[in-house]
């Protein structure tokens, strides 16, 4: 029966690991080792790298737009600030996983909310969220230490073993593997049934209902998913920098999300990642030119992006390598960004 | 003779309009009964009461004798109610083997499966397969939906809609837009349904109707006209004169 073999050949095709992926991992962790100077912005873009991932998660897969995803980053940054400061749980990894359980929560929690309603709807519950929380962790400043934040965090060794250092080399190799291994946990998600339900009720929700699927109970399943590993993102930040203030919940930090999103692109995971490196690299370059004005120079790429497209973008890049292979293999030859790769 | 799908006293309004008037509609296991009715009859409306993506103002659904009026929209896939689309309503970036594939799946309640990748059942493959070589598809089972022929998105069409394996099915105007070259190959489809499902046919298409069609019912201004064989139908006066009268300049 060569028709079945062929279906599920192709079934799993599009998730079989591409070249590109492996080169991609193994630069990232080519940089780790090779730029000992530059470990503190490179676990600012992990993170950053990991929460975006969270955004993608819903945003490109499922379709829910947000706002105000730093709720859930607040929550996981506050929980593991907490847990290590009043000693409940000392050990980071654990602390980490049960910070992230409890953005879970929250998320499962709102998830009902942000189900209902088009776009705009959504756009403004999550953001209210976030101001919400927000709001909040300055009243309860007993709790959170207010606009000072959480004063007095010690990290203890991960496992007993690796303690923190003050250049953050544990920092960044700790963030690494936790991202590679969530990141692992995504991709097998998106590539599962599950994963292409989303996909299917982002495309037309309406038939998506008729064909059997429990449209509501998939997006929060979705949702709680990646309010966890916002959780964990913010988790991170607290243990990798000892700190934990109100700016967690910032509206700032969740439009900057989108901004990564919208410059790596959504719906491939991947784009979480490249955003993220891509916006750290921008906001460097352009804070050294103009200390004040970056964030104009910010703005401008990202007009450039929309107006112009992202998949122009990709050929204008391509188009010297693509020029070069021609030359040597022919026309067939071309490289194109893969299928599942394409925004 | 058991009853697949009744409608008892159905109604339905939009403000003060009255779109499903006292509707009672008996649909006989493994009938293909058509429902017929002039433009703005209300046929789309019942049709999606049927299928739950409106909720009635009155009356009651029964499928196969179980109340499913308060039933969400999966959930009377998942007992055996499913739909095609007078539109196409297709997922255009994803292929049509991973269209089928998320029906099988979902219908034997594999959909939500996080932990493992696609393709990697063979009862879920196996299904795929069959169903693809069936409507035609497996030749185009990669390409994106979006760059099919139109024919060709209409047969996955019925093929999803088949996929969910139903014991009723809802055919909503199956061979609306489609081109006279590539209406052969929907109209072969459609005869070859199994017998055992049980088809309400919706359509405008009177050649249709009349070649598939072992009952006719005749909605007019969201009532039920009339109700028979097709040659007791088309000798109906009243039908003659509010129906069929008017698709005689067509």
């Amino acid at each position: 029966m060569t028709a079945l073999s062929d279906v599920s050949t192709h079934a799993m095709a599009s998730a079989r690991w591409r070249i590109s992926e492996v080169a991609f991992w193994v630069l990232a962790l080519a940089c780790a080792f090779l730029f000992p100077s530059r470990y503190l912005i490179m676990t600012d873009i992990v993170r950053l790298g990991l929460f975006a991932v969270s955004l993608d998660l819903i945003l490109g897969y499922a379709g829910i737009v947000s706002l105000g995803h730093a709720a859930f980053f607040g929550v996981g940054a506050y929980s593991a600030g907490l847990l290590a400061l009043h000693g409940i749980i000392n050990e980071p990894v654990i602390a980490l996983v049960v910070a992230g359980l409890v953005a879970a929560v929250l998320g499962f929690l709102t998830s009902f909310l942000v189900i209902r309603g088009v776009d705009l709807t959504r756009l403004m519950v999550t953001l209210g969220i976030a101001l919400l929380l927000e709001a909040l962790a300055e009243r309860f400043s007993d709790i959170t230490g207010g606009t000072d934040g959480l004063q007095g965090i010690e990290m203890q060794p991960i496992l007993g073993r690796f303690a923190f250092d003050m250049f953050g080399k544990t920092g960044l190799f700790y963030s690494l593997i936790v991202l590679f291994i969530l990141f692992l946990l995504a991709r097998r998600v998106v590539h599962s049934p599950f994963g292409l339900s989303l996909r299917a009720i982002r495309n037309n929700p309406l038939r998506a209902a008729a064909i059997g699927i429990p449209v509501n109970r998939r997006l929060i399943a979705v949702y709680t998913l990646a309010a966890f590993y916002a959780g964990i993102a913010g988790a991170l930040f607290t243990q990798t920098t000892a700190l934990a203030s109100l700016d967690v919940f910032s509206f700032e930090r969740s439009a900057d999300l989108m901004l990564v999103l919208v410059i790596g692109g959504t719906g491939y995971l991947y784009g979480g990642l490249i955003g993220a490196v891509v916006f750290k690299m921008l906001q460097e370059l352009f804070q050294s030119i103009t200390p004040q004005y970056w964030l104009f120079w910010i703005g401008l790429v990202l007009v450039m992006i929309v107006m112009v497209g992202r998949a122009r973008i990709h050929r204008w890049v391509l188009f010297v390598p693509n020029l070069i292979i021609r030359q040597c293999a022919g026309r067939k030859a071309a490289v194109t960004v893969p299928e599942g790769d394409a925004p | 003779m058991t009853i697949a799908l009744e409608t008892r006293g159905l109604e339905k309004s939009f403000g003060g309009l009255r779109v499903t008037r006292d509707l009672s509609l008996k649909v006989v296991q493994g009938a293909r009964h058509a429902l017929i009715g002039p433009n703005g009859a209300g046929k789309t409306t019942v049709i999606n009461q049927l299928t739950g993506v409106l909720t009635p103002n009155g009356g009651r659904i029964l499928l196969e004798g179980y109340d499913i009026t308060g039933l969400s929209v999966h959930k009377r896939v998942l007992r055996g109610l499913s739909r095609t689309f007078q539109i196409n309503q297709l997922y255009a970036d994803l292929t049509p083997l991973e269209t089928i594939g998320l029906a099988v799946s979902e219908r034997m309640g594999r959909g939500g499966d996080w932990w493992r990748r696609m393709g990697t059942r063979n009862d879920v493959n196996a299904e795929i397969s069959e169903i693809l070589s069936r409507f035609h598809l497996l030749d185009v089972m990669t390409e994106l939906t979006s760059t099919l022929p139109y024919g060709k998105q209409r047969l996955l069409e019925i093929a999803v809609a088949i996929a969910a394996r139903p014991r009723v099915l809802l055919l909503d105007e199956p061979a609306a837009g489609v081109p006279e070259s590539e209406r052969h190959d929907i109209l072969a489809a459609v005869a070859a349904l199994p017998r055992e499902v049980t088809v309400l046919l919706i359509e405008h298409d009177m050649d249709l109707v009349f070649s598939f069609a072992d009952r006719i019912s005749v909605l007019v201004n969201g009532g039920l006209l009339t109700e028979g064989a097709p040659d007791e139908v088309a000798r109906d006066p009243q039908v003659r004169a509010v129906y069929l009268g008017e698709t005689t300049d067509v």
